[in-house]
């Protein structure tokens, strides 16, 4: 079938902008990030968007894809495409600076907000911490881990969309892994920025962020850790 | 030599604590006993709504009257206190979600807010409580 063409609309443009069209050879194995590499390189020269790896570790590729948000590095066509069409639009959630190109400031920004960052508590001339693979502690950071930043999490968010104070998925994620991070240094700082209805008590616990990461972690259920964490803290008086 | 990542020994971090006031620190901590007030107050609604459903289907098969229903309620002791504490859970309950909702759908918040629902939880508690003291009394 070598007919096979793909109707691909892309967002052009900023804030407001329009759909406009292009028609891609269908290939095997394509993904949607081929897709969108075609146009730039063949028809539409002055397209902006991000990639950077291609394979699924950067975190840079995620864009609206028939509606939902996706890494599009790993995201073949065929898992994505109705009717032989494909509406590639940027990240909801974010504002746009042209094209699928999103300005992503806010989105870490809000990890730092949640106190994202390792506060070590060792120096250079201690030893290397010790962790055991088993602790409860450990296991659960390690269900966290793996995030790339891609914001898929956060464009999938209904409450990220009603109320932009929210810390969001990932920021609220980050900090559960730190939180279960037994050489950091600065647990009750975190605690206190993660509580309250900016953090993980505005969760409502839609699940979308579970739905949609593509690296399969669950955010609810880390901010589901964090509200636990939140409240013991509160009732003991070291909020 | 500047320090960075893991090496970076505590005492070198700006000191978090310190930037953040001690009445927002407050203001946190009581957003967080709110939160664990309604949850708990729901645990305790899940179980009080189940009886009193239960108890109502059982008690009304065939028609009931108000003067059977007070001879049952009457001088109850047990009716007293499990309707007593349905009433405080409500009076918990309700104010906690009700400003959360404010919050939420209306933007509404602050000190305003916070006095109409203290409000609301002790219209629910005087209004409850005089109806189940009228009941089993
Ligand atoms: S390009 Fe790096 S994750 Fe897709």
């Amino acid at each position: 079938m070598s007919a096979s063409l793909l109707q691909v609309r892309v967002w052009r443009g900023g804030a407001t902008g329009a759909f406009r069209s292009y028609e891609v050879p269908r290939r095997e194995s394509q993904t949607v990030l081929d897709v969108v590499t075609y146009i730039q390189r063949r028809l539409e020269p002055g397209l902006a968007y991000r990639f950077a790896c291609r394979v699924g570790m950067c975190g840079s590729c995620a864009m609206t894809v028939n509606g939902v948000a996706r890494w599009t590095c790993r995201t073949h066509v065929a898992k994505a495409v109705v009717h032989d069409t494909l509406e590639i639009a940027p990240l909801a959630n974010l504002p746009v600076i042209r094209d699928l190109v999103t300005d992503m400031r806010e989105f870490f920004d809000k990890w730092a907000r949640a106190k994202g960052r390792f506060v070590p508590t060792a120096t250079r001339r201690d030893d290397f911490a010790v962790v055991c693979p088993d602790r409860p502690e450990r296991r659960a950071a390690d269900a966290a881990i793996e995030c790339i930043g891609c914001g898929v999490c956060y464009a999938s968010c209904d409450v990220v969309r009603w109320n932009p104070a929210y810390l969001g998925p990932a920021a609220l994620n980050r900090a559960w892994t730190l939180v279960n991070d037994v050489r950091d240094g600065d647990h009750r700082t975190r605690l206190a920025a993660v509580a309250g209805d900016a953090g993980c008590h505005a969760c409502h616990t839609q699940m979308g962020c579970t739905e949609r990461c593509p690296k399969e972690i669950a955010p609810t259920a880390s901010i589901a850790g964090l509200k636990r964490a939140t409240a013991r803290a509160a009732v003991k008086g070291e909020l | 030599m500047k320090g960075v990542g893991p090496t970076t020994p505590a005492a070198s971090q700006p000191p978090l604590l310190e930037k953040e006031g001690r009445s927002s620190r407050g203001a946190v901590r009581a957003e967080v006993l709110l939160w664990l007030a309604q949850r708990a107050s729901a645990a305790v609604l899940g179980i009080a709504v189940l009886i009193h459903l239960a108890t109502m289907s059982y008690a009304v098969r065939g028609g009931i009257s108000a003067a059977e229903i007070l001879a049952r309620t009457r001088g109850s002791l047990g009716w007293l206190l499990f309707y007593g504490v349905f009433v405080l859970a409500v009076a918990v309950h309700v104010p906690i979600g009700l400003r959360t909702i404010a919050q939420e759908w209306a933007g509404w918040r602050g000190a305003g807010l916070d006095v109409i629902v203290v409000a609301i939880a002790f219209a629910l508690l005087a209004l409850g409580w005089r109806a189940v003291w009228a009941v089993c009394a």
